[in-house]
């Protein structure tokens, strides 16, 4: 009961429209909130809101970097989304896309005269292997005895965080590099094509290929429909004799694969070269994009556009002292939005009936 | 090693264990009342950053003890009015708390940061018990958070166990169909429970800057909030085995500085994956020993109660 005088009823067929109106309608009222947030702190929300909107899709330049970061979200998005269609909550993207990233940097650095076309090939192969076997590890504990998923990813996100800094600072570090932490420059032909003169990098065609794949796979493929029927009800898919552990452990390994791939495209198209603070957090914003997308993958390559003109935006007016952690706010609050907004497409709220009988309606 | 140095190892579990002590204890009222709640991260931060401020500006630490109860209460209570009252989802519900503590501390707490505490909670002997040997250095030379959480916890194992509204918690989270029918409040009691709950993380959260650090820097929780609620499940919802394990999780860090301070040829980057590590590698042989024995977690945790589908 919200009101006196109301009950929320459950709707028997969910509401389309409350499909679309939701999301935008949360959109609008996250940044209603945050300007709440703005304003007590001094500052004009209209002026700081209008400079992240410009500064993130205004100009050419803007534009690009708002593409070059929805690589990243788009590929760490559909990674953990794949997860989650079967019920896994696999909080570990962000160790992932590290443990995708050094990988491919290891190839790139044991073979700097490299320049063959089998380079970039092997630091993706690699890159997805060191992704997906390190979802496995918390996967396998997870078939076997139901060890829970959520604590164990996200404690072996501070591993391989902790993992990356000990080589960029120790064993890695580029002896010309100015004590900073990061490796040496990859070699030419370690590095992903670039898409005119922009920073756009070939990685935006792993995220748009894999969006399709994901979507071929989840709803034209047997495998999908095990995936499906195991995430909405793991019992009908044990009673159907679904093999659920072998597909958790396949599904967590393929995920973490695609967040490994999220880790090589940035250390190949961005920096070329493997460096300390690689992610500004991708595999966590990557978590919302998921859920704001209803793991569709279409719908996650236009939500994670959006989520990378926020970030854009926001490194815009941080120069004016206002601290990244505003974006990390707005997104937990947007999330806060979605899932109140989920009663309205599954419920409905009726003006309770005269209640002529007198009794107790509780 | 010798004895001096035992003790101080010792000593320093009790202290980096207390703010893992205290989200746990929370952690467990609210499982126990059938609400998982994963913001455990993000009302500490906001416990931190609240009670620091407040604590700098009152010169007291106990107002900023009080302000961080009230934070962590309050992000709590978004929790509980999403996933109670809308039933939505509590994983997803939780990340995003832990979201929202992360920015908002972050944000409120920028031009704190690095700044000294000049009010910290000072370290106060307990005349008599101090002087035991061993034991008096390791557990009663500490601040008066140390002490309030050795009350603490017999407190809430007897309330749990031993009391009438214990039994209606737990029964709230076992089955709370059948507590609706013995004319228990579900909704309510989650309500109650989940704020509590969000209390303790914020005290957790404020025991590190008022205490611990004791300043504010962005993400001053390094992921302790995970491990409490790893340690609830190590605890098997008891407060008391929660003192163990969160001490247990105290003395793996401290072993960790220890050694960095030491001149071991370990690099500090491994050291610091120690308590992660440690995490997973427990929660699975805990996950498996309460499998054979049977403990399981309240049976309707995480999921919302619906009386129309009762």
């Amino acid at each position: 009961m919200i009101l006196p005088g109301y009950v929320i009823e459950k709707r028997l067929t969910p509401s389309s429209t409350a499909y679309v109106i939701i999301p935008i309608l949360s959109i609008i009222l996250a940044l209603a909130a945050g300007a709440i947030f703005l304003e007590l702190s001094g500052r004009n929300c209209f002026e700081i809101y209008s400079r992240m909107f410009s500064g993130a899709f205004g100009s050419r330049y803007g534009l690009s970097e708002t593409v070059v970061k929805a690589i990243p979200l788009t590929l760490t998005g559909i990674g953990v989304a794949l997860a989650f269609r079967m019920q896994l909550w696999n909080i570990g993207g962000e160790g992932q896309l590290y443990m995708g990233a050094f990988a491919a940097t290891w190839v790139a650095l044991t073979f700097p005269g490299g320049s063959g076309w089998w380079v970039l090939p092997t630091m993706v192969l690699l890159g997805m292997l060191a992704g997906g076997l390190w979802a496995l590890i918390p996967a396998i504990p997870r078939a076997i005895w139901g060890v829970n998923e959520i604590i164990t990813t996200l404690m072996l996100n501070y591993v391989a965080i902790f993992w990356v800094d000990y080589l960029v600072f120790g064993p890695w570090k580029d002896p010309n590099g100015f004590n900073f932490p990061m490796t040496a420059q990859f070699s030419p032909g370690a590095i992903l094509p670039a898409l005119g003169n922009s920073r756009i990098h070939a990685g935006l065609f792993f995220g748009l290929a894999l969006t399709v794949i994901f979507y071929l796979i989840i709803y034209h493929t047997r495998w999908g429909y095990e995936i499906r029927v195991t995430g909405e009800n793991p019992n009908s898919a044990h009673y159907a004799g679904m093999n659920s552990k072998r597909n958790i452990m396949l599904v967590m390994f393929f995920s973490g694969a695609i967040c490994g791939l999220a880790g090589m495209s940035e250390v190949a198209g961005i920096a070329g070269r493997l460096q300390q603070g690689l992610s500004p957090g991708y595999g966590f914003t990557a978590i919302i994009i998921a859920w704001l997308s209803r793991l569709n993958p279409f719908a996650i390559v236009i939500v994670a556009f959006l989520f990378a003109g926020l970030q854009v935006g926001g490194y815009i007016v941080q120069t004016s002292g206002i601290p990244s952690s505003m974006v990390t706010m707005l997104q937990g609050l947007l999330l806060f939005f979605v899932l109140g907004g989920e009663l309205l497409t599954n419920y409905t709220i009726k003006r309770m009936p005269a209640n002529p009988s007198g009794d107790d309606m509780r | 090693m010798n004895q001096e140095i035992l003790v101080a190892i010792l000593a320093t579990a009790v202290t980096a264990g207390t703010p893992i002590l205290y989200a746990a204890l929370g952690e467990i009222l609210a499982e126990r009342a059938g609400v998982l709640n994963l913001g455990v991260e993000g009302m500490m931060l906001a416990g931190a950053v609240s009670g620091f401020i407040f604590a700098t500006k009152t010169s007291s630490p106990w107002t900023g003890l009080l302000i961080a109860m009230l934070a962590g209460g309050l992000l709590a209570a978004i929790h509980a009015f999403l996933t109670v009252t809308l039933k939505a989802n509590q994983v997803v519900s939780g990340l995003a708390l832990t979201m929202f503590g992360t920015g908002l501390s972050g944000y409120i707490g920028k031009s704190y940061v690095g700044m000294p505490l000049p009010v910290p909670f000072h370290k106060v002997s307990v005349p008599v018990l101090s002087d035991i040997p061993f034991i008096g250095p390791v557990l009663f030379n500490h601040d008066p958070m140390v002490y309030l959480s050795y009350i603490l916890v017999p407190v809430l194992w007897f309330f749990i166990f031993r009391t009438r509204s214990g039994l209606h918690l737990r029964a709230v989270g076992e089955n709370p169909a059948a507590a609706d029918s013995m004319g228990i409040n579900v909704f309510l009691t989650r309500y109650i429970y989940v704020i509590i709950g969000g209390m303790l993380a914020g005290m957790g959260g404020a025991y590190l800057s008022l205490h611990y650090v004791p300043s504010w820097m962005e993400n001053i929780t390094a992921g302790r909030g995970w491990i409490a609620v790893a340690l609830v499940i190590f605890a098997t919802w008891n407060p008391v085995n929660a003192l163990w394990g969160s001490y247990f999780f105290g003395g793996i860090d401290a072993l960790g500085f220890r050694l960095q301070t030491m001149n071991v040829t370990i690099s500090p980057h491994f050291l610091k994956m120690l308590p992660y590590l440690f995490t997973v590698v427990v929660l699975v042989l805990v996950t498996k020993r309460n499998m054979l024995n049977r403990i399981g977690s309240p049976r309707a945790l995480g999921l919302p109660y619906d009386r129309e589908e009762r």
